[in-house]
C-alpha cells in the first residue's frame, strides 16, 4: 500500500492507517463520533477494489454465465470462471473444478449436510459435530438425521473455550461417517486443530468437512495440507460481495453428492421422467448464480493476497493480544482461549455486570460498533451459562487506537450502571 | 444526550431494584417467552381474584429495558380490572410503536420507558414483558370458558 506519514501505524506487517484508505465506509460518521466498526466477524467492510470490481461488471461485462454465445456472455463467462480458479488458488485446492460456488457458509454446510448426508447415512450411523458450532453447522444436520434415522454426536468444550479432544476416541468411532467442524469458532475465536482432527476422523472411515466462515478471512489456509474433504467459505466475511462464497470438495467427494437445487444449466440432459448433471462443480449450481458477487469475491482474494495473508494473521494476532490485554485490566470476563497465537480476532466477554444489548447500545453512542447477542452459537451460550455476550471482532483496517476507544466506551457503561 | 432518553434514573432504579420479581405459588396463570436475538426471558405468574389482577409477578434475566419494563408493568397492572390491564397492555405496545402518547397519570413510571422509541432494535426488549401478560390474560379468558368480562 502507499507510503505514510509518522502517523502511520504498522501492526502485525500491515500500514494499517494506509489501507484504510481503501475502504470509504471507514470514513463516515456514527452522530458526531468516527466509525469504530468492531463487527467485522459479522460482516467486513469492502475495499473500493471490491465495490469497483462489480460495479464494473454490471457497467461492462453484464451477461448470464455459461448461456450466451454473444460476446458479453462470453465475457461473463470468463469473469466467473476466473472467480472459480482465484478461490481455487488462494485455498490451496488442486483445481478451479474442486470449487463450488454457493452464496456463503449457510448454503454449503446444508449441500453437504442434505447433498452428502442423505445420500450417504442411514440409522445406525453417526454424524460428529462439536458445541462451539455456529447454528449452520448443527440446524443442517438435526435436517438430514431426522430424515436419515443417523444420530448427532458433540464434543464438549473444556472451561478454557477449547474442544475436549480427551473424549475424541469414545465420539469418533467406526459410526461415525462424517465430521463436521468450525475452523475458528465465532462466539470463542478459538482455532481448532484441523490437521489432527482430519487424521483422526480417516483413520475410522469418516469424512471431514469444516465450516471455514471465520477461518479463511483471517488465516492463510492450504485445503490439501489440511486434508480436508469439504470445506465451506463466506466471501463477505473477507472483505468481499454478500451472497459470495463456495464449498471445496475433493473430487471424488463432490461426485458422490447430490445437487440441492434442480434447474436451469445443472443438467446434461433432460427427459420426461428423469435428467442426467452435469459433472461437479456445476450440477450444484442451478439457476443464474450471484455472478457479480463472486467476480467481486475474486477481487477481494487479490486485495488480500497483496497485503500477504501471513501479515494478515500477524495483525490479527497483535491487535487481538492488545484487545484482550485491555479488556482483562479493566475487568472483563472474557470466553475462550487467552492465548492469541490459537485463536482468532472474534473476543467475546462481559463487561462488569452490565447486560451485553446494554453495553452494545451506550458503545453505538460513541460510535463504535460491536456485536450482542448469542452470535447463532446457543451450545456456547449454554455451556458457559450465559444467554448472550458481548463480542468485539477486528480485521485488517482496525486498529488499537480503535480498542482504546471500546475500552473507554466500556467504562462510560458502567458509570452510568454503576 | 439521547443516552439520558434511554437510560433514565427511574429506568435502572427498576433494573437494580426489581419490583415483584419472584415466583407467585399457586398462581393460576403463568406464562413464559424469550426474545431469540437476545435470549432475554420473562415469566409472569398472575393471580386474578374475580374480574381482577390480583397480583402479578415475574422471573427473568435479561437487559435493563427488558427487566425494567417487566418491573413497572407488575406495578402498573396490579389491581386493574381484567380488561383495563389488557388496554393498558395494547397501549403501552401503541406507546413503543410511536402511536400512543402515554398520558402521565395512567403510564406512570412507563412514560420513561417511551425514550426507547429511539432505538428500534430495543423495542422488542422492552415489549417481551407485556407480550407475555397478554398471552397470560388471553389464555385466561380461553381457559376459563371464555366468560365474556365486563368493566
Amino acid at each position: 500500500m502507499s507510503e505514510q506519514t509518522a502517523t502511520t501505524q504498522h501492526v502485525g506487517g500491515l500500514d494499517v492507517d494506509a489501507l484504510r484508505g481503501d475502504f470509504p465506509i471507514l470514513t463516515r460518521t456514527v452522530g458526531e463520533h468516527p466509525l469504530v466498526y468492531l463487527d467485522s466477524a459479522a460482516t467486513s467492510h469492502k475495499p473500493n477494489r471490491v465495490i469497483d470490481a462489480e460495479a464494473d461488471f454490471y457497467r461492462r461485462h453484464n451477461a448470464n454465465a455459461h448461456r450466451g454465445i454473444h460476446m458479453l456472455g462470453e465475457e461473463a463467462t470468463q469473469a466467473y470462471e476466473g472467480a472459480r480458479a482465484t478461490v481455487a488458488r488462494f485455498l490451496g485446492a488442486p483445481e478451479p473444478e474442486t470449487i463450488v460456488f454457493t452464496r456463503g457458509v449457510t448454503e454449503s454446510m446444508n449441500l453437504v449436510a442434505q447433498g452428502w448426508g442423505r445420500r450417504h447415512l442411514r440409522e445406525g450411523d453417526e454424524v460428529l459435530l462439536t458445541e462451539m458450532e455456529h447454528h449452520s453447522n448443527i440446524v443442517p444436520w438435526q435436517m438430514t438425521v431426522a430424515a436419515t434415522g443417523a444420530t448427532l454426536r458433540y464434543i464438549p468444550l473444556t472451561d478454557d473455550g477449547l474442544l475436549d479432544l480427551s473424549q475424541l476416541g469414545s465420539l469418533l468411532t467406526e459410526r461415525t461417517k462424517i465430521f463436521s467442524v468450525t475452523g475458528m469458532s465465532n462466539a470463542l475465536g478459538t482455532i481448532t486443530p484441523l490437521r489432527q482432527l482430519a487424521d483422526a476422523a480417516h483413520a475410522v472411515g469418516a469424512l471431514v468437512a469444516v465450516d471455514a466462515a471465520q477461518l479463511t478471512p483471517h488465516s492463510p489456509i492450504d485445503v490439501q495440507a489440511l486434508d480436508v474433504d469439504l470445506l465451506g467459505f463466506t466471501g463477505h466475511k473477507m472483505l468481499g460481495p454478500t451472497a459470495s462464497g463456495g464449498l471445496y470438495g475433493k473430487v471424488d467427494v463432490l461426485e458422490s453428492m447430490d445437487p440441492l437445487l434442480g434447474g436451469g444449466e445443472m443438467i446434461h440432459e433432460v427427459f420426461p421422467d428423469h435428467s442426467t448433471y452435469k459433472p461437479a462443480p456445476y450440477k450444484f449450481e442451478g439457476g443464474t448464480m450471484p455472478i457479480a458477487q463472486q467476480v467481486g469475491l475474486a477481487a477481494a482474494i487479490d486485495y488480500l493476497e497483496a497485503l500477504g495473508m501471513a501479515n494478515v494473521r500477524a495483525h490479527e494476532e497483535e491487535i487481538t493480544r492488545y484487545a484482550l490485554d485491555r479488556l482483562l485490566d479493566a475487568g472483563a470476563t472474557v470466553f475462550g482461549p487467552k492465548d492469541p497465537s490459537i485463536r482468532g480476532g472474534a473476543v467475546s466477554f462481559w463487561f462488569k455486570d452490565v447486560h451485553p444489548h446494554d453495553l452494545a447500545t451506550i458503545l453505538n453512542e460513541e460510535g463504535v460498533a460491536i456485536r450482542a447477542g448469542h452470535h447463532c452459537a446457543q451450545l456456547v451460550m449454554r455451556r458457559y451459562g450465559v444467554s448472550a455476550t458481548a463480542r468485539a471482532s477486528f480485521y485488517v483496517y482496525n486498529t488499537t487506537a480503535e480498542v482504546d476507544a471500546m475500552i473507554d466506551a466500556l467504562n462510560r457503561a458502567q458509570a452510568i450502571f454503576s | 444526550m439521547a443516552l439520558d432518553d434511554i437510560y433514565k434514573e427511574v429506568i435502572l432504579d427498576h433494573y437494580k431494584s426489581p419490583r415483584n420479581k419472584r415466583e407467585l405459588p399457586g398462581a393460576e396463570l403463568q406464562c413464559h417467552a424469550n426474545n431469540p436475538l437476545c435470549g432475554d426471558e420473562i415469566t409472569v405468574f398472575a393471580h386474578l381474584e374475580a374480574e381482577t389482577v390480583a397480583e402479578v409477578t415475574f422471573q427473568g434475566a435479561g437487559c435493563s429495558i427488558s427487566q425494567s419494563s417487566a418491573s413497572m408493568m407488575t406495578e402498573a397492572v396490579t389491581g386493574a380490572v381484567v380488561d383495563d390491564a389488557k388496554a393498558l397492555a395494547a397501549d403501552f405496545r401503541g406507546m413503543m410503536a410511536g402511536d400512543v402518547e402515554p398520558e402521565e397519570e395512567r403510564f406512570g413510571d412507563l412514560v420513561a420507558l417511551k425514550g426507547v422509541v429511539q432505538y428500534p432494535i430495543r423495542i422488542k426488549c422492552a415489549v417481551l414483558a407485556w407480550d407475555v401478560l397478554q398471552d397470560a390474560l388471553d389464555g385466561a379468558g380461553e381457559a376459563s370458558g371464555a366468560q365474556p368480562h365486563t368493566v
